[in-house]
């Protein structure tokens, strides 16, 4: 495995906790793992975006040039990265907020995602990142349901904040199986 | 680099340095938050007073330097932290530190530019951190780590030789290190004893003579020249048994990269790149660039056709160090790539072209 993924969309969609707990689960599995924020001047509101590299060998640098894995809570993360993703890659889109006539390149693999209605469903209206992330793992493959949800479990666990593990789980699920 | 074993966890890099600082023993910090660095302030705010650690948020740069002059003084595992502009004003205080053989490890988590500069990772301290460190004929060791897990490491090893030597330790780190998480671990907490050294300034013990301060400047006996003995000496040790590096291919290598920090592992990758293309390419990297690994140079293969340094910067700041550790043998060329993370095509791509002969030695920042 050696694998780039970005995250982007705005500041307060939980996108930096989403490509953290892909980070957190792929170390969880065994992998080894860069995480890296965009930082600074970044506000809710604003733009935010993270890059994650997972791999089983040594990550040299932290940064995701070609983009494998694209998940976009925005329509401005598009504009952004779209680009940059390989061909035959993987672009996420949220499509409670993104226009459903946008056109995308042919040579990678598009899948929408009504996060916000999915979550919503799940009874956890604020978890639509994790609905995405569900997504990812069904499309992708690149972790298995629990592999992934043991991971996350762990980590809100730790946290002290284990009251939301079953609503975490059930907004993966809902967006597990939209796929 | 960053092995995971099971009681790996994942941690941004400055949040590791500040736990391994804790872990390490250190018990009183001073310091002024500034980007990207804050985070070790950040961690430290809650995490020293659980160990019963004094956490100080000084008014500036000076008053941390300063602090933890005094803190050292007493006999305490000492730390501050900034980037920067705020490493500018730590450069005083160092001095100081050296003039009275004091232990103090400091952080420079390096950014980008003169001035203010801005937030944005680079690697434009090394000339600043190598060969400023105040005034005088100071010099620190300058510990440089490429992981969030030789960050850790170093941290242990910073603390024992600035006290092996009575002298300060720099770990210069960059923003692409401390801002990133990967997976960690760490060595039990240890704890310092505050009164383990006899230079310390300590209270009177019962019936022995009161030590005295009977002077201001640094006096031993034979007076200045006693001192300067002293002094020369203690680097000559340094210089004699303080070098560390990590070398790569570099016996077979037609190019050798010369690298530290993040550019390092960049340079790395770039090695096995090479390799499969059929270029022979090696790295020397730094995990010391005071002393400057001067020995690894003499393992280099006759065969090499020139150096490559990969730097963060506008200038090339590691050159003078390599001139004389290469003894000016062999070309020096240089990619220096400024704000962004260089990467391991574009090294092989410009030692591709050192071999045809194509390269111009170009030592100045191409955008």
């Amino acid at each position: 495995m050696n694998i780039g993924i970005i995250c982007s969309g705005f500041g307060g969609q939980g996108v930096l906790t989403t490509g953290l707990l892909m980070a957190y689960a792929f170390h969880h599995n065994g992998k080894n793992i860069t995480w890296y924020p965009s930082y600074g001047s970044e506000m809710r509101g604003g733009t935010a975006n993270c890059m994650v590299k997972a791999s089983d060998t040594d990550i040299a640098s932290p940064y995701v040039k070609k983009i494998d894995i694209l998940v976009t809570l925005n329509e401005p993360a598009i504009a952004k990265f779209e680009k940059q993703v390989v061909p035959g890659g993987f672009l996420f889109v949220n499509s409670s907020l993104v226009d459903e006539k946008r056109c995308y390149r042919d040579d990678i693999t598009v899948v929408k995602v009504d996060t916000e209605k999915l979550a919503e469903q799940a009874g956890n209206s604020k978890g639509a990142n994790i609905a995405m992330i569900g997504a990812v793992l069904k499309k992708t493959a690149v972790l298995t349901f629990d592999e992934y949800n043991d991971a996350m479990t762990k980590y809100f666990t730790d946290k002290g904040k284990e009251k939301f593990n079953s609503l975490n789980t059930a907004a993966l699920k809902a967006g597990y199986d939209s796929i | 680099m960053n092995k995971k074993s099971n009681d790996s966890v994942i941690m941004k890099g400055n949040e590791a340095l500040a736990e391994a600082a804790i872990r390490a023993g250190c018990r009183f910090y001073s310091g002024y938050p500034i980007t990207p660095q804050t985070e070790v302030l950040e961690y430290l705010s809650w995490r020293m007073p659980e160990v019963g650690g004094e956490f100080i948020q000084t008014e500036d740069e000076l008053a941390g330097i300063n602090m933890i002059y005094g803190a050292s003084a007493a006999g305490e595992r000492v730390l501050t932290s900034s980037a920067g502009p705020g490493f500018s004003l730590l450069q005083e205080g160092i001095s100081y530190l050296v003039a009275a053989d004091l232990p103090a490890v400091i952080i420079d988590v390096a950014r980008l530019g003169s001035g203010l500069g801005d937030i944005f990772q680079s690697q434009s301290d090394y000339e600043l951190a190598t060969k400023g460190n105040g005034h005088g004929d100071t010099m620190v060791i300058t510990l440089t780590p490429a992981s969030v897990q030789e960050t850790v490491e170093f941290v242990y090893l910073a603390y024992e030789l600035s006290e092996k030597y009575r002298h300060p330790v720099l770990i210069l780190s960059d923003a692409a290190i401390g801002q990133m998480m990967e997976g960690v671990t760490f060595p039990e907490l240890s704890e310092h004893d505050i009164n383990k050294y006899d230079w310390s300034v300590k209270g009177r013990k019962k019936g022995s003579e009161p030590r005295k301060i009977t002077n201001v400047s640094y006096f031993c006996e034979g007076g200045y020249y006693g001192y300067e003995a002293i002094y020369a000496d203690k680097i000559k040790k340094i210089a004699e048994n303080e070098q560390r590096w990590e070398s790569i291919n570099v016996e077979d290598a037609e190019i050798v990269t010369v690298a530290y920090g993040i550019s390092s592992r960049i340079c790395k990758e770039a090695t096995e790149l090479a390799r499969e293309s059929g270029l022979k390419l090696g790295l020397i990297r730094l995990k010391t660039a005071t002393p400057f690994p001067v020995k690894a140079f003499d393992e280099i293969s006759k065969d090499c056709k020139a150096l490559l340094l990969v730097e963060m910067s506008i200038s090339a700041q590691l050159k003078s160090d390599v001139v004389v550790a290469s003894k000016g043998k062999l070309p020096i060329y240089a990619y220096l790539s400024s704000v962004d993370v260089p990467e391991s095509e574009k090294v092989v791509e410009i030692a591709n072209k050192i071999i045809l002969d194509e390269a111009k030695e170009e030592l100045v920042y191409e955008p």
